[in-house]
């Protein structure tokens, strides 16, 4: 394989990966607080349907991408409400956000299908981007790219040495302890939700605004369930969860390359490849039990009722 | 108003005044109308039973429950406390009987969570924790995980909690129930030291040696009411048990001790790693129970109970056959309900889940295990007979339930306490190995449940009996141990042993024996003869 193949695959790799990255980091820092929203799709495909639609009446991709967050966050804090202020089940409300947010973006965008707009466009560094190899995978991206770049090394910081961090960590696991000492566990839950609702919002945006300019109904093509499960296979730690998104990102692009190069095999085989490929190699990092119980919010997806 | 021999004298100034305070759940009055009143620097008794209300009383200054009526006057300001948050601020403090730590945080993220804003730097916060838990004498590393810590440690991380913030009102909620003896002592004299320093200390427990030496003044509550006030160094226990039970119940007994025939359970070389990372390693156990006696086993909870009764019960299977022999041959490798078959019946810790399925009725639940003794014709259940057996239970055993068609979730936690326990002796076994018999039932109910056991004892069942609660075990085991970390002590009869022996077996000062097999073997056997 010659240089600029690999430079191209690992630029497509990070591209690939990016709206995967930030629907799971969104879901994990959602998971930590204790609560299981498995609406990423639905969520995901408001935030691209309204991204679109502003973008292509405003012609600005930056009150896209706002609107795509605000419509993700709309859709979490009604799963916020019935889930946290109901105490309904989590998991039954998340798999009908999902269905509410398919349909909902389906209608809504019924008469935008196949409309163009102007997507996002890279930002190259100068100097930078010309490094061998690397250079044009980590900057010569577009400007989401580069946010998910920051929000990863934010977020990994913020479990690390924040105590916000720790608050929502202590919430996840034990909210009845965390309220006994004073702690607002249900603010915390509120607002851990909605985080994960702008982050799967803006993967949606970037779907629809950046990575293919376009919007066609159902188009986040199953990536909120990869990223629930790239969490959990993560063991709900920020860098594998890192690593998952990108092997996800770099298995889809090896099944183009791989027909591109003229393999007889079955297109349909190649297609699972990414979904194989992320799962197995997830599985066998967390295979150690032990160490990803220490990781684990203990309290995830148990309804919490203030003291009676 | 006469003192006791203490320095403490009751007209100090009130730090906390209660007044009428009344809380109603539905189908309950937990609280009805009571008073209290706690001087600054005093050590204050709150006595009482499971379910007389003092849980309710403590979670009310604490800000977790909110009172229907009656007023609070905090340092001389009536007061409406919010919130625990708000409690805090006040300078109220609380240890919970379960704690309300953080197992995958650190020491000191755990104290830190609790301080709000100010907590910012770590490294001062961590050395304040030093400074404060050596200073009281509770040593403490700030930087171990909380999972790794034992029980007593994780109540001193508690108290160190609310020692590092202005304490002015410091609640426990029963908490020697998890100490060993010696620990007990090290609290105590943590305690004194704090009240002499103007702090307002609110006990709660229903051990009534340890008030008497503790506290300065005592209230009692009996079914949500006052039912008495007392100084504790001037009224012997009996007279503070008749105010905790009133009615003329039974308060305590002294059985006789008996020699043991036939070994019944064997166990030998009991070993098994811990699938669990919070769980504990069982090493190297030996252990013999005869036909017609009581072992007991001490220990604080967290050091291999859970483990040792997962695998006797049949929970857990062992690979090494031989490790659990029965009479009739190794049962190592046996599943639970063929265990029960060669007389076995089990009482486990956890009552909701293990003990009982919360969302199925008494009588299906009494089903569960007692399908051996006739109640299952052919694969038929036989509801008759099955709702006699549940009849049969509630009765003997004083269950409080309307019918046997109630939830076993909705029973209070001693009541089907005495349930289970009731449907396993009634099942007559051979071998009853049972966890914490009487842990949350009320004295009377307690005195009935002992008199089951060596009754059941005295019919030739091999009895083992696993508990916290060491009074207990001292007063109806024939032979006794202790478990520290996966590994048993020594068996003694209980007359020959002491508080402060099985104290000490319950901190691990025993010698563990790996090699000698053979011998400990043989010394295990030739021990019950030594009453």
């Amino acid at each position: 394989m010659d240089m600029d193949l690999i430079t191209n695959i690992l630029y497509a790799m990070i591209r690939t990966g990016t709206p995967l990255l930030i629907i799971a980091l969104g879901e994990m820092v959602c998971e930590k607080s204790g609560v299981l929203n498995l609406g990423q799709e639905g969520m995901i495909l408001m935030g691209a349907v309204a991204g679109f639609i502003v973008t292509l009446l405003t012609g600005s991709l930056f009150f896209g991408f706002l609107m795509a967050m605000a419509a993700g966050v709309i859709m979490s804090q009604l799963f916020a409400m019935i889930t946290l202020g109901l105490n309904a089940n989590q998991v039954a409300t998340g798999l009908a956000l999902t269905i509410f947010g398919t349909g909902l973006s389906a209608f809504i965008g019924a008469d935008f299908v196949g409309q163009p707009i102007q997507g996002l466009d890279v930002i190259v560094i100068p100097l930078l981007s010309d490094i061998p190899v690397i250079g044009k995978m980590l900057f010569a991206q577009d400007a989401i790219v580069y946010l998910s770049f920051g929000l990863f090394t934010a977020l990994y910081w913020f479990f690390r040495s924040s105590r916000t961090g720790l608050i929502v960590k202590a919430v996840g696991e034990n909210p009845h302890a965390a309220n006994a000492i004073g702690l607002p566990v249900m603010r915390t839950r509120y607002l851990a939700v909605a985080f994960g609702g702008a982050m799967a919002g803006l993967a949606g945006g970037y779907l629809s605004l950046a990575y293919t300019p376009m919007w066609a109904e159902n188009m986040s093509a199953g990536r909120g369930w990869i990223a629930l499960a790239l969490v959990v296979f993560a063991s709900w730690r920020t860098e594998r969860v890192l690593l998952g998104a990108y092997l996800f990102g770099l298995a889809s692009i090896l099944h183009l390359v791989a027909q591109g190069l003229g393999f007889s095999v079955s297109p349909n085989l190649l297609a699972m490849l990414p979904y194989v490929a992320t799962v197995l190699v997830l599985v066998m990092m967390s295979r150690n039990q032990s160490r990803s119980k220490m990781f684990a919010p203990m309290s995830l997806g148990k309804p919490f009722h203030v003291g009676s | 108003m006469n003192t006791p021999a203490t320095n403490f004298k009751p007209d100090r100034p009130k730090r906390l005044v209660m007044k009428g305070i009344t809380k109603q759940y539905p189908g309950c009055l937990a609280n009805d109308s009571v008073d209290l009143d706690i001087c600054v620097g005093e050590i204050h008794a709150l006595l009482g039973e499971n379910g007389a209300g003092k849980s309710t009383l403590m979670k009310t200054i604490y800000g977790i429950v909110k009172p229907d009526s009656g007023e609070m006057i905090w340092e001389g300001e009536p007061i409406r406390i919010k919130d625990p948050a708000h409690a805090r601020k006040l300078g109220i403090g609380m240890v919970f009987q379960h704690f309300s730590l953080f197992e995958t945080l650190t020491v000191t993220e755990n104290i830190a969570l609790a301080l709000g804003d100010d907590a910012s730097d770590m490294k001062a916060l961590a050395e304040k924790i030093r400074t404060v838990s050596a200073r009281y004498g509770m040593a403490l590393n700030p930087e171990r995980y909380v999972h790794s810590l034992s029980v007593g440690e994780r109540q001193r991380v508690e108290i160190v909690r609310c020692l590092v913030q202005d304490i002015r009102l410091l609640i426990l909620d029963e908490p020697t129930s998890v100490l060993t003896p010696q620990e007990v002592n090290t609290l105590f004299i943590t305690l004194r030291r704090l009240a002499e320093e103007g702090c307002s200390i609110l006990f709660i427990s229903h051990k009534l040696n340890e008030v008497k030496a503790l506290c300065h003044r005592a209230t009692v509550l009996r079914g949500g009411r006052v039912s008495g006030a007392c100084i504790p160094a001037e009224e012997d226990p009996s007279g503070m048990a008749r105010m905790m039970v009133g009615e003329d119940m039974p308060i305590s007994m002294d059985y006789e001790k008996v020699i043991g025939e036939d070994v019944f359970l064997q166990v030998r070389g009991l070993s098994r790693i811990s699938e669990d990372p919070f769980g504990v390693d069982l090493k190297h156990i030996n252990l013999d129970v005869h036909a017609g006696e009581i072992v007991g086993i001490a220990g604080v909870a967290g050091n291999g109970q859970e483990e040792l009764l997962a695998a006797l019960s049949g929970e857990y299977t062992i690979k090494n056959h031989d490790a659990i022999h029965f009479p009739c041959g190794p049962v190592g490798h046996l599943c639970p309900e063929k265990r029960r078959r060669k007389g076995l019946a089990f009482v486990p810790e956890e009552r909701l889940g293990r003990g009982a399925v919360p969302d199925m009725s008494l009588k299906d639940n009494a089903l569960l295990t007692g399908f051996l003794t006739g109640l299952v014709k052919k694969g038929m259940i036989d509801h008759q007979a099955t709702e006699n057996f549940a009849q049969k239970i509630i009765q003997q055993y004083r269950v409080k339930t309307p019918h046997s068609g109630t939830h076993a979730k909705s029973l209070s936690g001693g009541n089907l306490q005495k349930f289970i326990i009731g449907r396993e002796i009634l099942q007559n076994p051979q071998l009853l190995v049972a966890a914490h018999p009487t842990w949350g039932v009320d004295i009377g109910a307690a005195t009935a449940i002992h008199q089951a056991l060596i009754e059941l004892r005295d019919k030739g069942a091999a009895i083992l009996i696993v508990s916290e609660d060491i009074d207990e075990l001292f007063q109806i085991s024939d032979r006794l141990c202790a478990l520290c970390d996966g590994a048993l002590s020594p068996i003694k009869a209980t007359n020959d042993t002491s508080l402060e022996e099985v104290g000490q077996w319950m901190a691990g000062m025993f010698e563990t024996e790996n090699k000698t097999d053979a011998t400990s073997a043989q010394t295990d056997i030739g021990a019950p003869h030594v009453v």
